[in-house]
This record gives structure tokens, C-alpha cells and sequence, in this order.
């Protein structure tokens, strides 16, 4: 059997869980003080998953980069290669909050949306 | 020279909330100075999420949280000036400012709310020995490097501290393709939250090393490495524990100091232990009409509460000035002055400062944030509120660190039960 150690993100107590695993399958959950933290652990162990952030180059605006972020959580063995699909593109400005960027990031099903506005440049 | 009812100084998330809590609560004209060429604050170079789980239930990017208030003082018409530095304040509220299009110019206001957040503290303050060769940046300054110009410092990166602006660092330079050695951290804990130990430096496998200082410094021009060893209980390194890291680059994310040039230059009264100014339950300093919030007043970890502190702030500088308006009117017919009563908030026993430091029973509402910082990480432990040496509140806390802010709240029945008060102390105690 497999034992997995985490630390809970539920408050700042942060309880070291310990969890043990047959394969896929939960057999224990150890070490956290409260229900949180074993909702965590079960979540932790069974379906990481992450919110991405990071930036992309913007053409014509009053900014060079514009904050992205993906919609919803996805896949945390997925963050990689999301970041890879972010490297190289390109989009013109207007840019608003919540502009769709890239549909369908590393086959996740989630969507990298526009995390600011930026205005286009205009040049006098 | 053009006069205001309030002047706020800085456009991060503290000068717009405060700005709204005063429109909204009557005031119309105000005005915003920010030196930089947007609103939003240090907001604008967070790109991470975690903003606003409080206010909003969701979690939002720095630019999104900001993006929410900016919009409301753009539709509540609320003007404001970017590029534009203020210079200084002087007592009797004359504030001196500088941008392109007016040159140096003054005006004048009724209040001031101090909103200018804090910077980061600079390596000098530190104390590492050797050459200072390129390579070494704040976090803080990486960050914006990173974010804004899109531009990574380096390859091989060491971080020296474990605020949460070094430890979203090390995801952010990891995910950019750099490799981030370790994290050092002098103390025998973390100054970030939980949350970002996990998600920052677990999820890719970045050692933190607890109670540990960086003792050299290697490389003449450019970086190329330092020496990490363990420290004692003194903070003196331990002789054997020495380890070797090559690295291009160094991140100092050794803390953050509130920006109060302006306010110690006109004679606002500064408490040591926060850096930023001693104010009552108004937030108000101790020039009458001054307030402060956000991370001027003390360096805050989440974001909604300094929009929460800002908006008390912004509706008394409201109260403020309508009050003086009537009393001009008043004071013509009567001799008398209400002398206000003070209590003084005393911070003992692991409790480092309080935020306000003093009370006056006749201004509070009908309940009084205060809020506060521990000087350990304690378990178990209960939070005790007195009034001159009676116990009125008692809070259990499974644990608190120094990294995470606290708060109690004091209501107004508490106040009318000791309607002579002198003192309130507020302790960490045994359960
Ligand atoms: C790197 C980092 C990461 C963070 N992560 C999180 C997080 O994940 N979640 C969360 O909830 N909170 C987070 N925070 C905390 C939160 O962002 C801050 O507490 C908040 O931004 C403070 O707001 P403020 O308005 O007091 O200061 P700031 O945002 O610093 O704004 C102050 C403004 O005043 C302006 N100013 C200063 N001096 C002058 C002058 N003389 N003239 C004109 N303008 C001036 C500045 O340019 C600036 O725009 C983080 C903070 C940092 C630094």
C-alpha cells in the first residue's frame, strides 16, 4: 500500500495528512483535525487540479502583456502543458475581462480567458 | 489653488474602496492622486488568483479584484489623476503634487485619506556579505519583470524568504521554464499563508528550508551562486550545515514596510512596531482629518480586508467633513468643547499591535474591528479581550501565525457595561 503526504491549504493550521492508497482506491486518511481536511486529502489524492495564470502579448494596446487565466480549475498534471500553449500568441487590442483567448487549452475543455482590460493605443 | 473635500493619496485597492465609501456617503468632490500610470495598485503585477474570496465567494487575479472598484469610480464619476506624485502634505492640508501636464502645483483639502501601500524592504537592510553582483532582485521587482514586461531575470533561481510574494515567485519563474533551487527562510516558520507553501512550492517539488540564511554570496558581475547554511535559535549560522547552490539568480522577499514618508513629514504620529501610523477607531491619525488604511497603515495579507479597513476610512473622512461643515456653524454660538474620551488598546503576551491603538466609545459603531498581529505561531491557544483587567471576551484559536492578521470585534454593549474604561488589553493566553 501507498501512502501519500499532504498539507492541508484549509486554514492556516495546515494539519500534515497522511493518506493511504491501494491502487486508485482510498484506504485511510490520517492526521487532520477536521472534516475539511479530509475533503481536501480525497479531492488531493484522487483529482488534482489548478487555476493557471500567467500572461500573453498583446499588439496595439497601452499594454505589451495581458493577464490570462484558465476559466476553471484544470488537471494539475496539465499545467505544463497549458503553459506551453500559452507560449507565442499573439492578440490585438481591445482586450476585456473575460475575452475567450485559447478554447479548449490542452485538450482540458476549459477555456484561457482575459484577466484585464487593455485599451488600444492610439498614437497622436 | 484648487480645493477638495477629500484628497486621497494612491489608487491601489485602499484609495478606491475608501474613495467609494466617501462618495457613497455624501461627498462629491474627491479627488485620487496615483504616481503610476493606472489604478489598481501593486494589484496590477498579481496576476495569480486569490483575490477576493471574501467579498466576492470567488477567487479572482489582482487585475480582476481591481478592475471591479476601478469600474465603480469611473461610474460614480470620482476623479482622480495617474502619473501624478505627491511631494508632500503639510499640516494644515496643503498637499503639493507633480505630474507632466501641471508641472508642481497645490491644492487644498478637508481630509486626507493615506492609502500608499508599502514597498518591499531592500537588500541593504539585509545583511549578506560579498560582492553585489547582478542577478539579485527583489521578489517583489521580479514580479513586475515577469509580469508586466514579460521578461524572466534568470534561469537558476535561489529565494531568500518566505513571504508570499517569494513564494508566488517560485511557481510563477517555474512556470516560466526557470528552475528554482530552494527557499531559505530565517525563521523556524513561514511568513506565507498555507496555502501558498502548498500550491507554490509542493506542487513542484521546491524544497523550503526552515531556519536557514544565506551566509555568501558568489560571483563578481553577474551571480553565480550562494551558500545556504542552518542557523541556531540565536539566528547565528551553524558551523558544518554550509551547502553550495549555483544560481544566476537571487529573489529577496524578506518583507514589506508601509510607505509613510508624506505622513511622517507632517507630523503624523507613527507606531514602531507596524511602520505605519497610530489611529483611533475612525482611522483617523493624530492630525484631525488624516486617516490611513491598507497596507500604509499595516502591511495586510488579503486584499478584501483592505478594502473592508479602507471603506470605514472613507466614510468617516465622510463624517469628518460633513461634521466640520456644521460645526463651523455651531461653534460661533457655543464656547464648548466636548472633551472626547480616549481607551488605549494594549497589545501583551504574543499580541504585537493593534489596529486602531485607541477607542473612543461616543465615535464607535455598533461594532469595532480590531485587528492585530502575533509574534510566534502558537496552538491551542485562546485570545483574551479586558477592560482595565476584566475579561469580556474570550476567543479560541486553533492556531495563529505571525503571517496570518487576526481580529477581534468589540461592540458597543461591551463599552456601555464599563462606561469608565481606561484601558483594554488583548493577550494570547493558555486555554
Ligand atoms: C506580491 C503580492 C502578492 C499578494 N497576494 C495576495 C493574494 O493572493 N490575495 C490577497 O488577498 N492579497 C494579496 N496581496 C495583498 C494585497 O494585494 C495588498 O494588501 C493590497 O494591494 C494593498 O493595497 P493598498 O492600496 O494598501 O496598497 P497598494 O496596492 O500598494 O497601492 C498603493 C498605491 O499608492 C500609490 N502611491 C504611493 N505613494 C504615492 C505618492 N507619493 N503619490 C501618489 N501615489 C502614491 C502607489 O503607486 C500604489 O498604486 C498581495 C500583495 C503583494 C505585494
Amino acid at each position: 500500500m501507498e501512502k501519500r503526504e499532504l498539507t492541508c491549504i484549509g486554514c492556516p493550521m495546515g494539519c500534515a495528512i497522511t493518506v493511504t492508497m491501494n491502487g486508485m482506491e482510498i484506504k485511510d486518511i490520517a492526521g487532520q483535525t477536521c472534516k475539511r481536511g479530509e475533503t481536501y486529502a480525497r479531492k488531493e489524492v484522487t483529482s488534482p487540479s489548478r487555476v493557471v495564470t500567467s500572461t500573453v502579448v498583446v499588439d496595439g494596446g497601452t499594454e505589451r502583456r495581458v493577464p490570462v487565466k484558465t476559466q476553471n480549475d484544470i488537471p494539475k498534471d496539465k499545467i505544463f502543458e497549458c503553459m506551453k500553449a500559452l507560449k507565442g500568441i499573439h492578440i490585438t487590442a481591445p482586450v476585456a475581462i473575460g475575452d475567450i483567448i485559447l478554447v479548449n487549452v490542452a485538450g482540458t475543455g476549459v477555456n484561457i480567458i482575459a484577466a484585464k482590460n487593455i485599451e488600444q493605443q492610439h498614437f497622436v | 489653488m484648487k480645493e477638495y473635500d477629500i484628497v486621497v493619496i494612491g489608487g491601489g485597492p485602499a484609495g478606491l474602496a475608501s474613495a467609494l465609501a466617501a462618495k457613497e456617503n455624501g461627498i462629491k468632490d474627491i479627488l485620487i492622486l496615483e504616481r503610476d500610470r493606472e489604478l489598481g495598485g501593486i494589484l496590477n503585477q498579481c496576476i495569480h488568483n486569490g483575490f477576493g474570496l471574501h467579498t466576492f465567494k470567488e477567487e479572482l487575479t489582482g487585475p480582476e479584484y481591481a478592475a471591479r472598484y476601478i469600474e465603480r469610480v469611473v461610474d460614480m464619476k470620482i476623479s482622480y489623476k495617474l502619473h501624478t506624485m505627491v511631494l508632500d502634505i503639510r499640516p494644515d492640508k496643503v498637499i503639493t503634487a507633480m505630474n507632466k501636464e501641471e508641472g508642481l502645483f497645490e491644492i487644498r483639502t478637508k481630509a486626507i485619506i493615506l492609502a500608499m501601500g508599502c514597498r518591499e524592504r531592500a537588500r541593504g537592510a539585509l545583511n549578506i556579505p560579498g560582492y553585489r553582483p547582478a542577478g539579485i532582485f527583489s521578489a517583489g521587482t521580479a514580479q513586475w519583470l515577469v509580469n508586466k514586461e514579460g521578461y524572466l531575470p534568470g534561469r537558476e533561481v535561489v529565494i531568500l524568504g518566505s513571504g508570499d510574494i517569494g513564494l508566488i515567485m517560485a511557481r510563477r519563474m517555474t512556470l516560466e521554464g526557470a528552475k528554482v533551487k530552494v527557499v531559505a527562510e530565517l525563521m523556524p516558520y513561514s511568513g506565507g499563508l498555507k496555502r501558498n507553501i502548498v500550491q507554490c512550492l509542493d506542487d513542484y517539488g521546491i524544497p523550503l528550508k526552515l531556519a536557514h540564511t544565506i551566509i555568501d554570496i558568489k560571483g563578481k558581475k553577474r551571480l553565480e551562486g550562494v551558500t545556504l547554511a542552518q542557523v541556531d535559535e540565536n539566528g547565528k549560522p551553524v558551523l558544518g550545515t554550509e551547502e553550495e547552490y549555483s544560481c544566476d539568480t537571487l529573489l529577496l522577499s524578506v518583507g514589506l514596510i508601509p510607505e509613510n514618508e508624506l505622513s511622517g513629514g507632517m507630523g503624523v504620529a507613527m507606531n514602531p512596531v507596524t511602520s505605519g501610523p497610530f489611529v483611533n477607531e475612525s482611522l483617523e491619525t493624530n492630525r484631525e482629518g488624516v486617516f490611513a488604511c491598507g497596507n500604509v497603515l499595516h502591511v495586510h495579507d488579503l486584499v478584501d480586508f483592505v478594502s473592508e479597513e479602507a471603506a470605514v476610512a472613507g466614510k468617516n473622512a465622510a463624517k469628518y467633513v460633513k461634521n466640520q461643515s456644521e460645526n463651523r456653524v455651531s461653534a460661533a454660538n457655543s464656547e464648548e468643547i466636548v472633551q472626547d474620551t480616549k481607551v488605549c488598546l494594549k497589545p501583551v503576551n504574543g499580541v504585537r499591535y493593534t489596529v486602531p491603538s485607541t477607542i473612543n466609545p461616543s465615535r464607535m459603531e455598533e461594532n469595532q474591528i480590531v485587528r492585530f498581529r502575533v509574534g510566534a505561531v502558537y496552538k491551542n491557544k485562546t485570545i483574551g479581550v479586558y477592560f482595565d483587567g476584566e475579561e469580556v471576551l474570550k476567543r479560541k484559536r486553533m492556531v495563529m501565525a505571525p503571517g496570518e492578521m487576526e481580529e477581534v470585534k468589540l461592540s458597543k454593549t461591551m463599552f456601555l457595561s464599563h462606561p469608565n474604561v481606561q484601558s483594554i488589553t488583548i493577550q494570547v493566553e493558555d486555554v
